[in-house]
């Protein structure tokens, strides 16, 4: 698991699919998320994702910010949303 | 994506080093961030100290250097289950850092350039189990690593041993900093296997 030199260390917002539709039943990165630091708005899939950590960090690509956090357990996950004002979820009528 | 060297004619796998319940040992040294790595210049870094009571103690890279330095080896144990034996470092011990620091805390909240923290309670720091560490295997600590300096608490999973240390809150209670504040164990005992809160 080194890191190669000059390669970025974060994937984009996609890497949070698979993680996230073990919790919810809709896909979560089309929902549309602002960023509580810089107010930016986008889509979860548009999030830098760092995952060589001891869980999934979803940070701003405006300002940096954790905009999510995500730590999947033997028996339970922890997600935190707290550095997103709202998700926008797209729901079919 | 462990990197194995069939070749390496390094010391036996097992030679005196114990392996915690649920980690293998790897050769090479994973890096884990929760984020961009921070460049911190040594001109414009500093470590601080802050009690209860406001009071702040500082420390300029020239300080931290004109301290007393230890060299010592340690195994490092990560709670995503590798160890890594042996590991060589050079720092300032948080006795000498914590020694003129006057406070009634029991708990510690550290923090990082970059923005991450991580608690632990104060007396994991003292009597000889933590460092500021600036040097790893006899060269400067690279940034990926967590240099310019870096905490290191080796008694506990790697995750308490912050990288990029900037400073240390010292707390009456136990305050979750990163990973403790989204499921994992306020204090990460790899020998008692305490990954996640409940274990
Ligand atoms: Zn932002």
């Amino acid at each position: 698991m080194t890191t190669d030199a000059g390669a970025p260390s974060y994937q984009d917002g996609n890497a949070l699919a698979g993680p996230l539709s073990e919790l919810f039943t809709v896909d979560l990165t089309t929902a549309l998320t602002r960023c509580t630091g810089c107010g930016a708005a986008g889509p979860l899939a548009g999030l830098r994702v760092y995952a060589h950590a001891p869980g999934l960090v979803g940070r701003c690509p405006g300002c940096g910010q954790v905009v999510l956090r995500l730590v999947r357990g033997p028996r339970a996950a922890w997600l935190d949303l707290r550095g997103t004002v709202a998700l926008r979820i797209p729901l079919g009528s | 994506m462990t990197v194995i060297s069939p070749g390496f004619r390094g010391r036996p796998r097992t030679s005196g080093h114990r392996l915690p319940p649920g980690q293998y040992e790897t050769r090479d040294f994973p890096v884990l961030s929760a984020g961009p790595t921070p460049r911190v210049a040594r001109e414009d870094w500093e470590f601080t100290v802050t009690t209860e009571t406001g009071d702040r103690y500082r420390w300029t890279w020239g300080d931290l250097l004109s301290l007393p330095a230890e060299r010592f080896t340690v195994d490092l144990h990560c709670v995503t289950r590798w160890s890594k034996f042996g590991t060589s470092w050079e720092g300032v011990s948080l006795d000498v850092l914590l020694g003129t620091v006057q406070s009634a805390s029991d708990y510690a909240l550290v923090s990082a350039y970059g923005g991450y923290t991580t608690n632990l309670p104060l007396a994991d720091l003292l009597n000889g189990q933590a460092w500021i560490a600036h040097r790893y295997e006899g060269a400067d600590l690279p940034a990926e690593h967590g240099g310019p300096a870096r905490l290191l608490v080796p008694h506990l999973y790697l995750w308490k041993s912050a990288k990029w240390v900037r400073g240390i809150e010292l707390t009456a209670r136990s305050e979750p900093g990163f990973w403790e504040s989204v499921g994992y164990h306020d204090y990460g005992d790899p020998w008692r296997e305490q990954r996640y809160q409940g274990d």
